[in-house]
């Protein structure tokens, strides 16, 4: 166990021995420390890791709980793979538009000239705008672009009738639920590419441009080069929070083919089957963000690499 | 070379205007419609679907569902963690990492994953539990307030000496509950705060978990609203809203006062 002792600092160096009469009166430095932690693990193993590991053996079982991989195997056809494509397809654009368009509005209100106001106001916002996701967002939505909405009323009135017109731009289609997606995905990608672009250092500006550097060489050799690795761990973030989003599509269109929306209908009642075949498409979303972080590490560590 | 006062880029002009744009809009819209009449053709304003949420039962009912929830994950949340936050900076330093890996686990599972699981583990246990908001609920919660709780607290912890805190009670004869509750917890309190503002913030929204389960807490009640009349849930979302930026803003506000940190991040898709 850790020996408190070696701990630096005047002030700590007495505590230990001070706070353990065990110490002074013998060796008996039995690992009773650790029980204080005890309820905490024990409440994460109780109510965190036997659920995961419980959707994980529920996959690989039939409906007498005995072993077997129907249930995988029935992932890879209809409806199931488009549900995978579909939420793969929508976490894609969203990760992507968000990581690139919300670097842009981060970098607007951070770079030099921009009023420190608006910086505040901008990462107030997306503290809060982050957290609000689910039905209220969805309702905003549908009062903005729904049938009846705000802004389609402008344009029916303009002589454009999204509903009837264009119905792939409605808010209840694909494009929409990512339109709105990006809701919590730009102030997301803004909280966590701030710090970065704050590390972009003024001086390495200045000095690429006394060594005669050209607005577009600044970034392609030190600006995109230092931000690489925050950028690729943001796009993560939000590659993870949209494909985990299940409220926003709820609301938006109940009847779009994602996995969370097909998991949710075994448990709401409007398919009433094998729970087995839930638990396998849960098991499916872990294995498609596992797959995910094996390709970011590498890329991280590549981009990282010259950071040492 | 002079020297000259900066001045704004046009380029980020367009990209903040943009971006202004894109968040006022839907704001502004559930606004107009939580001000629109019951009926189509009537001139804009009322107040009506505000007086419709204040006299509605269902509504009084599921809010105070949802903030009782959100109060009990705060407690188990903050008994469950402080302690043992504390004990770990007192005593073992190197169990941080285990404790922060586990307070993660929760950002990579995701609640529709998470609610599965705890379906499955779950079903057959008593009524008391799987039957009420407050046994099911409040459990699954407290998972999700994990990560809010751990990085506020942590850094909570980070910025006090907790050794010499400690060692000071003890000399005076205090008991660890004595140390723990009027020496420890007076020096964390603005963190402890942000993590319970954050967990607010969570459990009133959380929807995922709530309908899997078929508890019948206030998003739920909201999205039963949106389905069936539209303007009393303009009145309703704006509440929502309003709920979630109370929140967050005291948040902000606590750690502007205090240098209290909490993670931002979202947990109510």
């Amino acid at each position: 166990m850790a020996d408190e002792g070696r701990r630096v600092g005047i002030a700590t160096q007495a505590a230990p021995r001070a706070l353990r009469p065990d110490l002074a009166s013998g060796r008996r430095r039995l690992p009773l420390a650790w029980l204080a932690t005890l309820p905490f693990f024990a409440y994460t193993i109780a109510f965190l890791f036997v659920p995961a590991a419980s959707v994980m053996i529920g996959a690989f079982q039939d409906k007498a709980n005995h072993g077997t991989f129907s249930n995988i195997r029935l992932l890879f056809h209809h409806p199931y793979i488009d549900a995978y494509w579909g939420s793969i397809r929508i976490s894609l654009i969203t990760a992507v538009a968000g990581a690139v368009l919300g670097m842009f509005i981060a970098y607007a209100a951070i770079r030099g000239g921009t009023p420190r106001w608006i910086r505040s106001v901008l990462t107030t916002f997306s503290g809060v705008a982050a957290n609000f996701g689910g039905i209220p967002l969805a309702f905003a939505w549908i009062a903005t672009l729904g049938p009846l909405g705000v802004v389609t009323t402008w344009f029916r009135n303009a002589g454009w009738d999204i509903t009837y017109q264009t119905p792939h731009f409605q808010i209840s289609s694909e494009r929409g639920i990512e339109l709105a997606y990006m809701y919590f995905q730009l102030p997301l990608m803004i909280l966590v590419i701030a710090p970065a672009i704050d590390g972009l250092k003024r001086e390495w500006r200045e000095a690429a441009a006394n060594l005669g550097a050209k607005q577009w060489q600044f970034w392609r050799y030190v600006g995109i080069p230092v931000l690489m690795p925050s950028f690729l761990g943001a796009f993560i973030l939000l590659f993870g929070n949209a494909f985990a989003a299940y409220a926003t599509a709820y609301s938006l269109d109940n009847g779009i083919n994602i996995v969370p929306i097909l998991i949710g209908d075994y448990y709401t009642g409007n398919v009433l089957d094998n729970p087995h075949i839930a638990q396998a498409l849960a098991f499916g979303m872990f294995v498609v963000l596992a797959v995910m972080m094996v390709i970011y590490i590498p890329l991280q560590r590549r981009a990282a690499r010259w950071a040492k | 070379m002079k020297l000259r006062r900066p001045r704004m880029a046009p380029s980020a002009y367009v990209w903040l205007l943009l971006a202004a744009i894109y968040f006022v809009i839907p704001l502004y819209s559930t606004l107009d419609f939580s001000l629109k009449e019951n009926k189509a053709g009537t001139p804009c304003c009322t107040l009506h679907n505000y007086g419709w949420v204040v006299h509605n039962g269902d509504f009084w009912h599921t809010i105070k569902i949802s903030f009782l929830l959100a109060l009990e994950t705060i407690v188990i949340s903050l008994v469950l963690f402080v302690p043992t936050i504390y004990w770990v900076h007192l005593k073992l330093p190197r169990l941080r990492p285990v404790i922060a890996f586990m307070a993660l686990v929760p950002f990579v599972v995701p609640p529709i994953v998470m609610v599965v699981g705890l379906l499955r583990t779950f079903n057959g246990a008593p009524g008391w539990y799987y039957g009420t908001p407050w046994g099911f609920l409040a459990t699954a919660y407290v998972i999700l307030a994990f990560p809010y709780m751990f990085f506020s607290l942590d850094a909570g912890f980070r910025a006090i000496d907790v050794h010499t805190l400690t060692e000071a009670s003890q000399s005076l004869g205090a008991r660890w509950t004595t140390t723990l509750v009027r020496v420890i917890l007076p020096n964390i309190r603005a963190a402890a705060l942000a993590a319970s503002f954050l967990t607010l913030a969570i459990v009133m929204g959380e929807f995922t978990i709530a309908n899997l389960a078929a508890f019948h807490t206030f998003p739920i009640f909201l999205q039963y609203v949106n389905e069936s009349q539209g303007f009393p849930a303009g009145a309703l979302t704006l509440l929502s809203f309003a709920i979630t930026w109370a929140a967050m803003l005291s948040l902000l506000l606590i750690g502007r006062k205090r240098g209290a940190r909490g993670a931002v991040v979202p947990a109510t898709r």
